[in-house]
């Protein structure tokens, strides 16, 4: 496990989630420190989405607590943002027709103050105002690369700015913690290289980040400590040569998946995700089995 | 003589009114995807509201200067405590019910509010005087009313307001998030129970402006009043696009101008001598309102509800 000098931002403890007579998660404890770049992988169907969903607010976990910095978070999705934990999706939800300056400034709402009177009657204050926020988006967009793209439609960007676009609207919500659900998924190579960069200058501007992912090779790059979900479960937990070394792991991944998984839509969006990723990539899948990406690694 | 200004500036007033109540039913649509049927009745009490403030609150002999703006207030609050009530207590509790469970209960709270104020305001099952501003300008061959110039005053700034909020506010780029994509916006920190009772308050508060301008137009009030006005500017927001702000004033206006033209000029086509006249509005408007969903079934601006779907 973890050396315990540094302090954990996000910390889940017996986190269950069942639905009706299924169990998606099942009490799963983890710990992301200041400063940590953690990984979760796991079979299709593992809950790795479910137990994502139980972080941010979405599903109250039947089981267990989340804590965001030592406070049990709030079982309300706004309230969670707004303590500190920003997400992106698996499949990009932007709100496609707002512009991208527009996207990343609603990621702004918890962070500005505003009211009713003042955006009528647009007084010196609210201006002042609105122009420090704009000046933020501006940055997190230069951040990213698509400061020149500031009044494109969100929908009108290509794929990979999309999912660029959708890390920028997290980051502007100031989170000292960010979960990527997936956020290679459909990325070429290139594409793919270019987010590893992008996740290791957000972690040093201080945030902490959780990426969910199926693509092997970016996770042991990326990661300083990985967790692996079976079944619900946390299988494993530990260092990338650790848990590439361990053989449940290798089973997990080459079974078969099981019978009533409670994760199949989840299945299906990955697959449905891997199939684009197929389409787009010049070069054949980069979402191999371990079997194909274990040696590259590292 | 000439009576098409006359007629046409008639058809924009009522259109304006119209376009006020329909805003109610654009924006919780557009953003709950709920037919706020009981928003007629909204405007309504809103009317009830202004008359308590002027036969009931005010000392007698107020100058209508002083009291059209308290009567605005007194029926702003009464139609917003309804709107912001409704939802709360109404259609909250039903909001991952199927679609059809929260438009019965739109359809019975509108009859439960017009029998609540059948019953209970004195005087309200028959015809209550409401005071009415009736001076009357000439404006080139148009006559105007004074109750016509705050209509159009009124309408004016408040959908001025309306744009400049939803489109440059933090409040308004909320709504619209919430719109396109509640569980996002949620995820985005944004409190979607507070965007929703946001809504519903703008809605109440435009009906009230809407009510305010009726009584002091027609010079009386009645517990049915909200029927066929709240049914109009439903038509008004289908036929501007429903969930398009912009799309609910044009609709209200087209239908305004529509209807009162038809009623005014169609008895002058040969075989139609007895279709004309005021009983036959309510057809004309609801004929355009079909033809309309024949060619553009989204409505006149209604792109972007295709985009949601």
């Amino acid at each position: 496990m973890t050396t315990m000098t540094t302090t954990s931002v996000l910390e889940a403890r017996g986190v269950t989630m069942r639905f009706g007579g299924l169990t998606a998660v099942r009490s799963v404890d983890f710990t992301v420190n200041t400063g940590e770049i953690v990984g979760l992988i796991g079979p299709n169907g593992a809950g790795k989405t479910t137990f994502f969903n139980c972080l941010t607010g979405l599903y109250i976990p039947t089981e267990g607590t989340v804590s965001y910095k030592g406070t049990v978070l709030p079982p309300k999705p706004h309230l969670v943002t707004k303590a500190g934990v920003a997400r992106t999706f698996q499949n990009i939800r932007l709100f496609a027709n707002m512009t991208v300056l527009e996207n990343v400034l609603v990621g702004r709402h918890t962070r500005t103050k505003e009211g009713l009177w003042s955006a009528l009657l647009r007084g010196p204050g609210f201006r002042k105002a609105e122009r420090a926020s704009e000046e933020r988006a501006m940055e997190l967009l230069g951040f990213i690369g698509l400061a020149h793209k500031r009044d494109h439609l969100a929908r009108n960007l290509p794929y990979g700015e999309q999912r660029k676009l959708e890390i920028a609207r997290a980051l502007a919500s100031e989170p000292g913690l960010l979960l990527l659900d997936e956020p290679t998924a459909g990325m070429n190579p290139q594409e793919t290289r270019a987010t590893e960069e992008l996740v290791f200058a957000i972690r040093d501007k201080g945030i902490a980040v959780l990426v969910i992912e199926h693509d092997m090779r970016f996770i042991f790059n990326l990661c300083d400590r990985v967790a692996v979900l079976v079944q619900g479960e946390k299988l494993i937990e530990g260092t990338s040569d650790v848990v590439q070394a361990d053989e449940r792991v290798i089973a997990a991944y080459l079974g078969e998946p099981f019978e009533g998984d409670p994760g199949e839509a989840e299945a299906a969006e990955v697959t449905a995700a891997e199939a684009t990723a197929d389409a787009t990539a010049d070069t054949p899948s980069t979402t191999g089995t371990p079997g194909t990406t274990k040696g590259d690694a590292q | 003589m000439n009576t098409l200004p006359q007629q046409l500036a008639n058809g924009l007033l009522l259109g304006s009114m119209y376009g006020l109540i329909a805003i109610g039913y654009t924006m919780v649509y557009g953003i709950v995807q709920l037919i706020n049927f009981a928003h007629g009745e909204i405007f309504m009490t809103g009317a009830f509201g202004a008359l308590t403030v002027y036969f009931y609150v005010l000392p007698d002999g107020t100058t209508m200067w002083a009291a059209v703006p308290l009567m605005l207030i007194g029926g702003a609050i009464v139609a917003i405590l309804v709107a912001v009530g409704a939802e709360r207590f109404a259609y909250r509790p039903l909001r991952q019910a199927p679609r059809l469970a929260p438009l019965i209960t739109a359809i019975g709270l509108s009859l439960a509010l017009q029998e609540v104020v059948r019953n209970f305001y004195p005087g309200a099952d028959k015809a209550r005087a409401f005071p009415s501003l009736d001076t009357t300008h000439d404006i080139g061959s148009v006559t105007i009313k004074d109750a016509d110039i705050f209509l159009i005053l009124a309408a004016v700034v408040c959908m001025a307001s309306l744009a400049v909020f939803v489109r440059r506010s933090r409040t308004g780029r909320a709504m619209q998030a919430t719109a396109q994509d509640p569980d996002t916006a949620q995820l985005m920190g944004i409190d979607t129970n507070r965007i929703i009772v946001i809504a519903f308050a703008i809605g109440g508060f435009f009906a009230a402006v809407a009510a305010v301008a009726y009584g002091l137009k027609y010079g009386n009030v009645d517990y049915r009043m909200g029927f066929l006005m709240g049914l109009k500017a439903f038509t008004a927001a289908v036929l501007g696009g429903i969930g398009n702000i912009y799309g609910a004033m044009l609709g209200g206006i087209v239908l305004g101008i529509a209807e009162t033209l038809a009623s005014a000029y169609i008895d002058e086509i040969p075989g139609m001598q007895q279709l004309g006249g005021q009983s036959w509005a309510n057809v004309w408007a609801f004929c355009l309102l079909i033809l309309v969903l024949l060619f553009r079934p989204q409505g006149l601006l209604g792109e972007r509800v295709a985009d949601r779907a």
